[in-house]
């Protein structure tokens, strides 16, 4: 069928079953833009800024498992929209990002908006296409679809010369792909796994430490049989939240620098660490070389290229952890749950004597409390999302996560401006869940224009600032590693969030009680429209336990006299 | 960690901005480049690239695995077995003594290849080591200009 470009990324979209498209017009985007107003195949958001739209198709690819899809222009629009990228980039999600790019004659002459969209995002994208003629846009977004969500997701840039999507072709959507040096390996080598199995039996002191391939792979059904079959004890790190289940025996909880005591323990005395989609990250390990010192390592991970790079692996295993797994439920059939008794036990002391707590207050609210409440009211009916800083901590740390993909952050790029906007990619990805996104004084603002497209497109997420008026996670080091110098971290200056979120059409609320917080989220689910709820928390509360930057893991602060 | 020399051969899609990826990936991750060569496949739609690199042995694997993850690379070959060719061009002024010159660059699969009003162009091609070799021996003959293309390989 002939049709134009611009035509043809519309039919695509569809074709790949897109009902949702962040986004944001301008110049060199503009023919698709119009072809988006004729059609009704799928909705349009228009985000106030293209950080966000990028940031909101993440967060609907993390909260659903599907390709998340935004659209940018060229220039300031593409290069707003590269932390977006970056952030996927670092966590794995599958994500389609479309951008305008100047007239095929006019690249390479600094042309108006003109910037080079696949060599900027070369790093930060799993694969990035320019497209150079008509005829070859089919197969390229079809080619992007699929590069995105196979093998290790991570988003695809496709930048269209503006030309291009004016010009008439013949439009035929491949059925097939035909990458011949692309093929990822989910198989998992049996010999590899048999092997494993057997170190799994003959360990005293095994642990499952559990990342965020286990979600990406849609693996927790399986991860939480084996740990069954097994009894073998599990840590979670930040991006696998919710695999294990809150209530699970032997979730011991989340390791790395914010983790809590008995997981830090387990990590450095196991004597085999069996990493199911973990790739080691330095915030997880402390220092590299006390990390799990008295361990073998059984490596299950997509990318080869994560296995060996920061540790010494005895057993990789290159391939999906579902299906992985999968295969070693059958092998470990025979496995004596009692032989790891002992370690279970000495873990379940380490548990008690140093649980994940804190310390409540009748004065102040504290932030921990709020998170737990978030919890206790709502339970399985949210889906948390987050910025970065102190409050994504807690909220990893006491929010009883009871499923994967209930847990949406910025792990590995750590990008504050993220929550607010992936709170409104999970809404519109599963609009029968309260989205609520646990954040701070200082996130907040970074993408605080998503009140106005929240408004406008009636997406009633909520958003619960713990207000310390701190940039609080660079002041708790300041406490602990600059001699309290606050240097540049003191937000008192700030906005009235309630007037602000009101003047955006939205709700405010100002909250300083646990009576006024509670009826507060009553209100706000009742109203059921996008709110700020500005909670008034204890200024100087820390994030503990702690692991100092570069220590070893069992070098924990575990309280500070500033609390 | 010993750091060592490595040539690694990269079979890749003959596409646009291919090169690119591949030489953004060692300076995105801090791995040198210590010579690239890339030309086409004859009667095919790919390149070959050569990278000779150095390394601790673990970032010599990381490369191979990050080489390998990118979408248009279809091989990656890393060999001890190699067989390693490079050539080189020298310029020297023509008042040099030509017939000492043209000896030098017999004894390493050269010749004089041109010869103008002031210089003479020479070619040497040979081991990576000897190329070197060749280049110490030329300088008692005051070159001018060396150029050298770079190291290619292919398995044994």
């Amino acid at each position: 069928m002939q049709m134009s470009g611009a035509q043809m990324v519309c039919e695509a979209l569809i074709k790949e079953g897109v009902t949702t498209v962040f986004g944001y017009p301008g110049g060199a985007i503009m023919n698709v833009y119009d072809e988006i107003y004729k059609q009704n195949g799928f909705e349009h958001i228009l985000n106030r800024h293209e950080q966000a739209s990028v940031h909101a198709a993440d967060g609907y690819a993390r909260s659903t498992g599907k390709v998340g899809v935004a659209m940018v222009t060229s220039g300031p629009g593409f290069t707003n929209a590269v932390t977006g990228l970056a952030t996927a980039y670092m966590d794995s999600i599958p994500m389609v990002v479309i951008s305008g790019q100047v007239p095929l004659s006019l690249i390479g002459t600094d042309g108006f908006q003109e910037i080079d969209a696949v060599g900027i995002s070369r790093p930060c994208t799993k694969h990035n296409y320019l497209v150079k003629s008509v005829e070859e846009l089919p197969r390229i977004i079809k080619e992007a679809f699929y590069i995105a969500k196979s093998g290790r997701p991570g988003p695809v840039l496709v930048d269209i010369p503006k030309d291009i999507t004016a010009e008439m072709g013949e439009f035929d959507y491949p059925k097939e792909i035909h990458i011949p040096t692309y093929k990822p390996n989910y198989k998992g080598n049996d010999r590899q796994i048999k092997k494993a199995a057997q170190a799994i039996k003959k360990a005293k002191k095994p642990i499952f430490y559990i990342g965020g391939g286990a979600v990406l792979s849609n693996a927790s059904e399986e991860v939480r049989a084996l740990t069954k079959l097994t009894q073998i004890p599990a840590v979670e790190t930040l991006m696998a939240r919710g695999v294990m289940g809150a209530g699970n025996p032997l979730l011991l909880g989340m390791l790395g620098m914010h983790g809590n005591y008995a997981s830090n323990m387990a990590m450095s005395e196991t004597d085999l660490v069996i990493s199911l989609g973990a790739r080691f990250d330095d915030r997880v390990t402390g220092k590299l070389s006390e990390f799990a010192k008295y361990a073998d390592v059984i490596h299950i991970d997509i990318d080869p290229a994560n296995i060996g790079k920061l540790v010494d692996v005895d057993y990789p295993i290159v391939g999906d952890v579902k299906r992985v797994v999968e295969k070693l439920l059958q092998v470990l059939k025979d496995v004596n749950p009692d032989n790891y008794r002992a370690w279970r036990e000495i873990l379940g002391r380490y548990d008690e004597l140093h649980p994940q707590s804190y310390q409540d207050s009748d004065e102040v609210l504290k932030p921990q409390w709020v998170i737990e409440r978030i919890g206790e009211l709502l339970g399985e009916k949210v889906i948390i999302t987050s910025d970065v800083g102190q409050h994504q901590m807690w909220a990893a740390q006491h929010f009883p996560f009871e499923r994967p993909r209930q847990w949406i952050n910025s792990g590995g790029l750590g990008t504050m401006g993220f929550g607010f906007p992936a709170a409104l990619g999970t809404k519109r990805g599963n609009p029968d869940k309260i989205v609520v996104n646990i954040t701070g004084d200082g996130s907040i603002l970074m993408n605080v224009q998503e009140l106005v497209t929240a408004s406008e497109h009636k997406i009633p997420v909520i958003n619960v600032i713990l207000n310390n008026h701190f940039l609080g996670m660079v002041r708790q080091w300041q406490t602990f590693f600059y001699d309290k110098r606050y240097s540049e971290t003191d937000l008192s200056y700030q906005p009235d969030f309630k007037a602000l979120a009101e003047a955006c059409g939205g709700i405010g609320y100002n909250v300083t009680t646990k009576e006024e917080f509670d009826a507060a989220l009553e209100d706000a689910i009742e109203k059921d429209k996008v709110c700020f709820m500005n909670v008034a928390i204890n200024r100087l509360e820390n994030v503990l336990p702690m692991v100092p930057s570069g220590g070893a893991l069992y070098n924990m602060l575990l309280e500070h006299k500033d609390q | 960690m010993q750091k060592v020399r490595r040539v690694i051969s990269v079979i890749v899609m003959n596409e646009s901005s291919v090169l690119a990826r591949v030489t953004s990936l060692f300076a995105g991750r801090g791995y040198n480049i210590d010579s690239l060569t890339v030309a086409p496949i004859p009667e095919s739609d790919l390149s070959h690239i050569t990278i000779v690199t150095f390394g601790s042995p673990k970032v010599i694997e990381q490369i191979i695995k990050q080489l390998h993850k990118l979408i248009p690379t279809l091989k990656v070959i890393e060999h001890d077995e190699m067989v390693e060719k490079e050539m080189v061009l020298i310029k020297f002024p023509i008042g040099e003594n030509l017939s000492n010159i043209q000896a030098l660059c017999n004894a390493y699969n050269g010749g004089i290849v041109n010869v103008g009003v002031d210089m003479v162009i020479a070619m040497a091609s040979d081991e990576p080591v000897r190329i070197g070799h060749f280049v110490e021996a030329a300088q008692r003959y005051s070159p001018c200009e060396i150029v050298r293309s770079g190291v290619v390989a292919i398995e044994r």
